[in-house]
């Protein structure tokens, strides 16, 4: 365990646990609430920002979030205040983010250096002041969701029902796509604009399969989200590959395992039920 | 009516007047004027497509009339709505959705408990209560999805009851729940007919021959006089067809005779 001695190993792996925390508890709002193609659409469009950060001179990060929360609330503000359909609004918006990062990039002076990285991530270059936006923005998430869980469940579960039970649905919406917004930085540095929306939902999905609540689906996404980084980490490592695709291909062929494994549980239990 | 005193003297829970619903420019509800009373248990029925479902959503507030008053427990639909207790007729919710039996009835609490707060004792003891009511003690660790219609039925109605509501809304709750579970559903209604109004939308016109109080009848326009029976005309020209269609099978205690 060698490695564990490097800097940038030690970053890597507190990102893994803060990315993780944020991937449990947002993703699985993502999944039951079935938004994963606006957190597409969200993280995609904020590559506009990471341009205007090279354009500007500021962290691309900042950019990032920046124009990750702007479409959010565009996304939210169309789909729910116009009549036009919120997929049409999310494919919009994923299409002129990215252009409007292209032109930045075009714009900037010299070249844009870590440009890969944003896209595909590098979860071995985190810097400290990156840590520090990602605990910052991961603590922020967790208090809110903690403050308002009941509403977020109810809201999930039947908005037209929370809604006649005095819940602000409209409101609560605009939060819960903040906080996906928010999470999409969290993820930026470890695993990309582009990759990202893999593992905000393939933890939460595989565990939806196995558990019956909703802080239970939070926690054992949260363990399986560690657990793909850590190894997909130290895979890509040991094969010498690209860190963040690493990860996600390996939690992809988990997922394909856990397919198989609640299928093989559910054929064992009605055989035993029967 | 022998409690004639007592009846005039009731609360009215629900007032519309005049309240048209368009989509589009297209006329879903027409000129609808409607009185709820406390005691009432009133039943509607009325073709698919003929805006019952609209009426039950302009009440909660869902849908906001074109024109028209409404008046829910002396205020707004919106203000009021704490106070209603609603059963939706399909719950789209996601059968694979990690929730409990006993998260979901909470969910009824939420117009109760103050924002960031958790739920209290009160609210649990609300929600035992409910899911006692409706017999679903034994399920409150169930996950919801796993349930089987009726049951689930039953769970969604225990959510509505929770609140402790004054008007209960309820839209073709029998949809979804087994033949042998009808009876046993609509003797509940009637138990708790004692302590709520309750507005029941259904198309099952034995259940409301037996069960209901008084019947309205819902096709654009509404049809009802605040009693058990409904002109042959109206059924008529609320279902726009010949009576001996709809009437087919229904004792004609509710149906008054032509004159």
């Amino acid at each position: 365990m060698e490695i564990l001695q490097y800097g940038f190993m030690q970053r890597a792996l507190m990102a893994g646990i803060l990315i993780s925390i944020t991937c449990g508890v947002i993703g699985t709002y993502v999944v039951v609430r079935r938004m994963v193609f606006i957190s597409g659409g969200i993280s995609h469009s904020a590559f506009g920002g990471i341009g205007l950060g090279y354009l500007v001179g500021i962290d691309p990060v900042l950019g990032a979030m920046l124009f990750a929360i702007g479409s959010a609330l565009g996304i939210g503000a169309i789909s729910r205040r116009t009549r036009l359909p919120e997929d049409t609004a999310i494919g919009i918006l994923w299409a002129v983010g990215m252009a409007l990062g292209i032109i930045f990039i075009g714009l900037s002076p010299g070249f844009a250096p870590d440009l890969f990285g944003y896209l595909f991530g590098n979860i071995l270059s985190v810097s400290f002041s990156d840590l520090i936006v990602m605990v910052a923005l991961t603590a922020l998430i967790l208090v809110v969701v903690t403050l308002l869980f009941k509403e977020l469940m109810s809201l999930s579960f039947d908005e037209e029902f929370a809604k006649v039970s005095g819940v602000p649905t409209g409101r609560l919406y605009f939060i819960l796509v903040v906080l996906i917004a928010l999470s999409v930085v969290v993820l930026i540095r470890a695993v990309g604009i582009i990759l990202l929306i893999a593992l905000l939902t393939i933890p939460a999905a595989i565990s939806r399969q196995f558990v019956s609540s909703l802080k239970k689906m939070m926690l054992l996404s949260i363990l399986l989200s560690i657990v793909f980084v850590v190894l997909g980490l130290w895979l890509s490592y040991v094969l010498d590959l690209a860190s963040g695709a690493t990860i996600i291909l390996f939690s992809g062929v988990m997922f394909l395992a856990s397919l198989g494994l609640s299928r093989w549980r559910r054929r064992r239990l009605s055989s035993t039920a029967s | 009516m022998s409690n004639g005193e007592v009846n005039m003297a009731a609360e009215e829970v629900v007032s519309l007047e005049d309240v048209w619903v368009r989509f589009d420019g297209v006329a879903i509800l027409e000129g609808i004027n409607l009185s709820v009373y406390q005691n009432d248990f009133l039943g509607m029925i009325g073709p698919n497509g003929g805006g019952k479902t609209t009426l039950l959503k302009v009440i909660l507030g869902l849908i906001r009339p074109s024109q028209g008053k409404v008046t829910v427990l002396g205020g707004t639909p919106e203000r009021g709505r704490r106070f209603v207790g609603y059963v939706p007729q399909y719950s789209l919710f996601d059968r694979d959705f990690p929730a409990s039996v006993w998260d979901v009835v909470l969910m009824g609490r939420l117009g109760q408990v103050g924002r960031f707060k958790r739920y209290s004792e009160e609210d649990k003891k609300a929600a035992l209560n409910a899911l006692e009511t409706v017999e679903m003690l034994d399920f409150e660790d169930s996950q919801i999805g796993r349930l089987s219609g009726g049951q689930q039925q039953r769970v969604f109605i225990a959510r509505a009851l929770v609140s402790e509501p004054k008007l209960l809304l309820l839209d073709e709750p029998t949809a979804s729940v087994d033949a042998p579970m009808m009876e046993e559903f609509y003797e509940l209604l009637n138990r708790l007919k004692k302590r709520m109004a309750i507005v029941l939308v259904t198309h099952d016109l034995s259940a409301v021959s037996i069960y209901v109080d008084t019947v309205g009848c819902v096709n654009r326009k509404l049809f009802y006089h605040h009693s058990k029976e409904i002109s042959a005309e109206d059924l008529e020209a609320a279902y726009q067809c010949p009576i001996e269609l709809i009437a087919h099978g229904v004792p004609h205690r509710v149906l008054s005779d032509h004159d």
